[in-house]
């Protein structure tokens, strides 16, 4: 009767906001990244993941774009490309 | 099916907040430094609708929504039930809401909870403003900003009153622990909900969460303006314990408030008058001074 009113958790994972991206989104170079994990913390997407240096990755089916994983990048080691720019 | 490389997050993917939400990244970081053993109440707004577009929740844990008013009341009916089940010391209980959920219509509840003396964190997403419902101004909607409810014109210059004072009026409850945080450091955000859960009775936390929707600007500006809010001393993170402020966020060189308003479009009218922006320097001034932030 309740099951209506009841959503199973973290399902919103069926739901892909990657195409939401419309102008850039982020590269990881992995190239200068010291690990940190700063990235990963902020991201409102919760759609970053990696575990030691240069292996943080987004995930796009959920990265907006918002650009604040390369705001908080200490290494510069992400940056803001243009959506139309080669993967 | 949850990917189990995100499966350590309590907050997921796949929310409908807009790109740079603060209030999106606050609530993973507190429910993510609360731990599983987590229930969750949540008022109506933005954090409630965009994270529960039925049939879906980015919720992994335990989470109930609650009227627009009373998420601090189901929070403490949710610790009553596990004190009388016996589970109060295994289970923790956060109630969260807007900053107009929290300081206007839910503040009946929040005080009840806090003079009833409940085990629970209460944690205030403070992004300043109704949002949900299109911007309208809150008691938690700083000085001058513009909003549909203070719009600026011949007669206004935006919001014309002050900031009430939530913490501090929390904390007069003579509660463990009342305090403010910022998504603009988010550890130092997680390690005041560790702090909060840590002890028992009712605690009060409230978040600065900035909004790129309502307060006009940039996705990208989100950790940057936040960041600004602080280290002008206009949003100070200070900590209370049992009505005695223990702990503030210090600011050794504080940036102009220039610097933060100029950045979003909620105070565009002001930043090229003198006179205007000289208003708000003084309230940072007078926090700075106050909270003895330097
Ligand atoms: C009793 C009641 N009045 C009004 C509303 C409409 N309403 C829903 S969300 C909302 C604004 C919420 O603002 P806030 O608490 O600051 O949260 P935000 O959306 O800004 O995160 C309002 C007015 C309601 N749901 N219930
Ligand atoms: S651009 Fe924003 S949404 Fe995308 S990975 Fe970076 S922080 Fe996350
Ligand atoms: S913030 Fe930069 S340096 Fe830190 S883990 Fe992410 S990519 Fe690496
Ligand atoms: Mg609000």
């Amino acid at each position: 009767m309740f099951s209506i009113l009841v959503a199973k958790a973290g399902s919103s994972k069926d739901n892909k906001t990657g195409s939401w991206r419309s102008v850039k989104r982020p590269k990881f170079l992995q190239k200068d990244c010291i690990g940190c994990g700063l990235c990963k913390l902020i991201c409102p997407e919760a759609c970053i993941e990696g575990e030691e240096k240069n292996t943080y990755r987004p995930d796009y089916d959920y990265c907006k774009g918002c650009g604040l994983c390369a705001y908080i990048c200490p290494k510069k080691d992400i940056e803001m490309i243009l959506e139309t720019e080669e993967k | 099916m949850l990917s189990k490389h995100f499966s350590e997050h309590n907050f997921v993917s796949g929310h409908t907040a807009c790109a740079g939400c603060g209030q999106a990244l606050a609530a993973r970081l507190v429910v993510d430094a609360a731990g599983k053993n987590t229930i969750a109440t949540n008022a109506t707004g933005c954090l409630e609708v965009f994270s529960t577009k039925a049939p879906q929740s980015s919720w992994n844990i335990p989470w109930i929504h609650s009227l627009f008013e009373n998420s601090a009341a189901v929070g403490s009916g949710v610790e009553s039930a596990l004190r009388y089940l016996g589970k109060i010391d295994k289970v923790r209980v956060i109630s969260q809401g807007g900053d107009g959920g929290t300081s206007d219509i839910g503040l009946q509840a929040l005080s009840g909870m806090l003079e009833r003396g409940h085990d629970v964190l209460y944690v205030c997403y403070d992004n300043e403003a109704y949002m949900n419902t299109g911007i309208q101004r809150s008691s938690l909607t700083p000085f001058s900003a513009n909003t549909t409810t203070s719009p600026p014109g011949k007669v206004s210059t935006g919001n014309p009153k002050l900031k009430k004072p939530l913490v501090e009026i929390c904390s007069a409850h003579h509660i463990p622990y009342s305090a403010s945080a910022s998504v603009g450091y988010p550890q130092d955000l997680q390690r005041k909900v560790k702090k909060a859960l840590s002890i028992r009775g009712p605690k009060f936390l409230q978040i600065h969460c900035p909004c790129p929707l309502g307060w006009r600007y940039e996705p990208g500006l989100t950790l940057e303006i936040a960041r600004l809010a602080v280290g002008s001393g206009l949003y100070p993170l200070i900590e209370y314990e049992y009505g005695k402020l223990t702990k503030v966020f210090k600011i050794p060189k504080p940036k102009p408030v220039e610097e933060y308003l100029k950045l979003q479009g909620r105070f565009r009218h002001i930043v090229n008058s003198q006179e205007e922006v000289a208003k708000i320097q003084k309230i940072a001034d007078k926090n700075i001074d106050y909270y003895q932030l330097k």
